[in-house]
């Protein structure tokens, strides 16, 4: 008669039962992964004359690749500074640096992403070999830190709104949650509507309770709003996830506590802050790490609303590595960025794994 | 306290709450009122309150419309053929996987959990272009014999997206609370291993199938997008979603895009609201233990 014991091995039975979910993990996601690291060391695309060859780093020097330049105002004869008509200094024209190969070859073919003055002056440039790129990665940045803190901020405060023993209260928790299940593709569709610079719900509204103070904007059209839009629908849309995140965490923390405050006479906020706060640890870690790691792959928004645009204002890494890598067939470049986006939220994930592991 | 403060304190709650309902829900009812009204009226409408009323010309003109310019009912009906069997597949696939780790010692169990779970931080979007090489090249058995190549079809949208980490991470934690007694006992008398998941085990999964279940769902119905976009081109096996691009270009068809939006959305809303409990408790499923 067979006897379970922890001992025993039963390598034909586990092979074969846990054998499926492994095989299709392995095929569809573990070999693609292995595949765009390799891909990312390649000049591979989709469709080529040429072998394949292996090219060490360029894909990411060509993506990362940055240097700086500082320039001083041209000079008159007599020593004073150069001026345009509106009195402003006059700089060398940057492609007498970017398209000197022999001279500057650490400029050669970058361009200039920004630039700040000091003194009085001189003019010190950022010049970036990929500048599509670094903005992908600055908006796909600024994304992650305007949405994480506000997203998981409004989550807690609705959360600890929701737990309030009201009637009927179920009914709200259920609205709140309600665009959790749209798709973010309709979600995106749709607020095209309400972010509209003519006809916009949201121009239409605004214009209503400021009684006509608040003029109409182009909110997707306009190089300053169009990605702080994407976020506040990122936040309307995923908030009442976490708040329910938040919920659960909340009702973990014992109800004794609460009820040994009451009688020493707490007021609500030092029941926040020295009970609840502390009990919800673990939940804001994860809270975070879910957030980021959910907005670092900005996407259906970006193609559904504004494909990158005005003026690079939207640009995302994942948008980026779709262009290059299926649009463009450019296999290389679009791995390059697959594995500094997997890198990136790695290194997340490891920070979070730290932060636990120090407070056991 | 007395009891008139305690009233008005109530009545600020409730004022409270619902104005932050009406921030959730105004998009939602403009879509579905809009899709019922001619573009010109809508576009009148959405300067007053009336955006959310359905009022003046209603009719189901932008839904006829919205019909003929996309075969709508075969997007429906192969997003949710998409959806349903890779969900049952992947509830198989992964409570079996999961039993194996949980019960079973066999040589690579660690290994194997460790890559699988290790795979839950990689997002799918890095991973879309290898992926779309490996299933160009894959084999499959059609009506005229071996043919290599998954693109435009039913499987290639279905058996990348059956086993996934999170999926096999629920069932895992789930079995382990699980009195191991039970499945002890059964193999005393005799039962065999696949007799202890499907007579013993799976009765008791309930919870979990659940949960699964509607995560995957959503995962699955919702998502597709980035993916058919790149590996169907033919309108037989495209989703729902992807059937927006024939809308995108038309600015000016709004009540059209909005009647589209809502056949999206009606659905997942009503299967939603029917098992509010049962979502809310999947979703908080996956924060419990991390």
């Amino acid at each position: 008669m067979a006897t379970h014991s922890p001992l025993k091995l039963h390598n034909r039975s586990g092979w074969l039962m846990a054998g499926p979910a492994f095989l299709l993990i392995f095929t569809f996601m573990i070999l693609p992964f292995l595949m765009a690291f390799g891909f990312a060391f390649t000049n591979q695309r989709l469709i080529s004359p040429n072998p394949t060859e292996f090219v060490g780093t360029k894909n990411f020097e060509a993506m990362l690749g940055f240097s700086f330049l500082t320039l001083e105002a041209e000079l008159q004869s007599d020593g004073s500074i150069k001026r345009n008509s509106q009195g402003e200094p006059i700089f060398p024209r940057l492609r007498s640096f970017t398209r000197n190969e022999k001279e500057y070859p650490q400029h050669f073919r970058k361009r200039d992403w920004f630039f700040w003055e000091h003194e009085e002056s001189k003019r010190t440039y950022v010049l970036v070999a990929d500048i599509l790129f670094m903005k992908a990665l600055f908006n796909t940045v600024v994304f992650v830190a305007m949405v994480a803190p506000l997203q998981a901020g409004l989550a807690l405060l609705l959360a600890l709104l929701i737990n309030q023993p009201l009637r009927g209260i179920n009914f709200f928790r259920t609205i709140y949650f309600m665009p959790v299940v749209i798709s973010m593709v309709v979600v995106s569709m749709l607020w095209r509507f309400i972010y509209d610079g003519q006809n916009g719900l949201l121009n239409s509204l605004l214009d209503m309770f400021s009684f006509g103070v608040i003029p109409p904007v182009d909110w997707l059209g306009n190089p300053s709003t169009a990605l702080s839009a994407i976020i506040a629908m990122s936040v309307w849309q995923g908030v009442g996830f976490h708040m329910v995140i938040w919920l659960s965490g909340l009702q973990t923390i014992p109800g004794t506590l609460y009820e040994a405050a009451k009688i020493e006479g707490a007021s609500r906020w030092q029941v926040f802050r020295y009970i609840t706060w502390p009990g919800l640890r673990n939940t804001a870690i994860l809270v975070m790490v879910i957030i980021t790691m959910q907005a670092f792959t900005l996407y259906p928004q970006v193609q559904v609303m504004t494909r990158g645009g005005p003026l690079d204002s939207t640009q995302s890494l994942v948008f980026q590595m779709v262009i290059r890598g299926y649009e463009k067939q450019d296999i290389a470049g679009g791995s390059a960025i697959s594995v500094f986006l997997f890198l990136f939220v790695l290194s997340i994930s490891l920070f979070q794994r730290w932060i636990t592991r120090e407070r056991k | 306290m007395s009891k008139q403060e305690r009233l008005l304190r109530m009545t600020g709650q409730y004022l409270l709450l619902s104005w932050i309902a009406l921030i959730f829900v105004f998009p939602i009812i403009f879509m579905v009122v809009s899709s019922l009204k001619p573009d010109l009226q809508l576009l009148r409408d959405s300067a007053s309150f009336r955006a959310f009323l359905p009022v003046g010309d209603i009719s189901f003109e932008n839904y006829e419309s919205a019909f003929g310019r996309a075969p709508i009912i075969r997007f429906l009906f192969n997003s949710v053929l998409i959806t349903a069997v890779t969900l049952l597949c992947s509830l198989l696939v992964c409570s079996l996987g999961a039993f194996a780790f949980v019960f079973l010692n066999w040589f690579g169990r660690e290994l194997l959990l460790t890559l699988i779970l290790a795979t839950f931080i990689v997002p799918f979007e890095t991973i879309a272009i290898p992926l779309l090489m490996i299933v160009n090249s894959l084999p499959w058995i059609g009506l005229d014999g071996i043919y290599f190549g998954w693109l435009n079809s039913y499987q290639v949208q279905i058996i990348p997206f059956i086993a996934d980490a999170l999926t096999v991470f629920l069932f895992v934690q789930y079995f382990r609370d699980l009195p191991i007694e039970l499945v002890e006992a059964a193999r005393a008398e005799g039962a065999s291993w696949g007799q202890v998941y499907r007579k013993i085990v799976i009765p008791l999964s309930g919870p979990v199938l659940a949960t699964a279940a509607i995560l995957k769902f959503l995962m699955m119905y919702n998502n597709q997008f980035l993916w058919p976009i790149i590996v169907v081109q033919e309108e037989t096996y495209r989703p729902i979603m992807v059937g927006l691009q024939y809308f995108f270009q038309l600015n000016t068809a709004w009540g059209e895009i909005m009647a589209y939006l809502t056949i999206i959305t009606v659905p997942v809303l009503i299967f939603y609201l029917t098992l509010q409990r049962a979502f809310i408790a999947s979703i908080a499923a996956t924060g419990v233990k991390g």
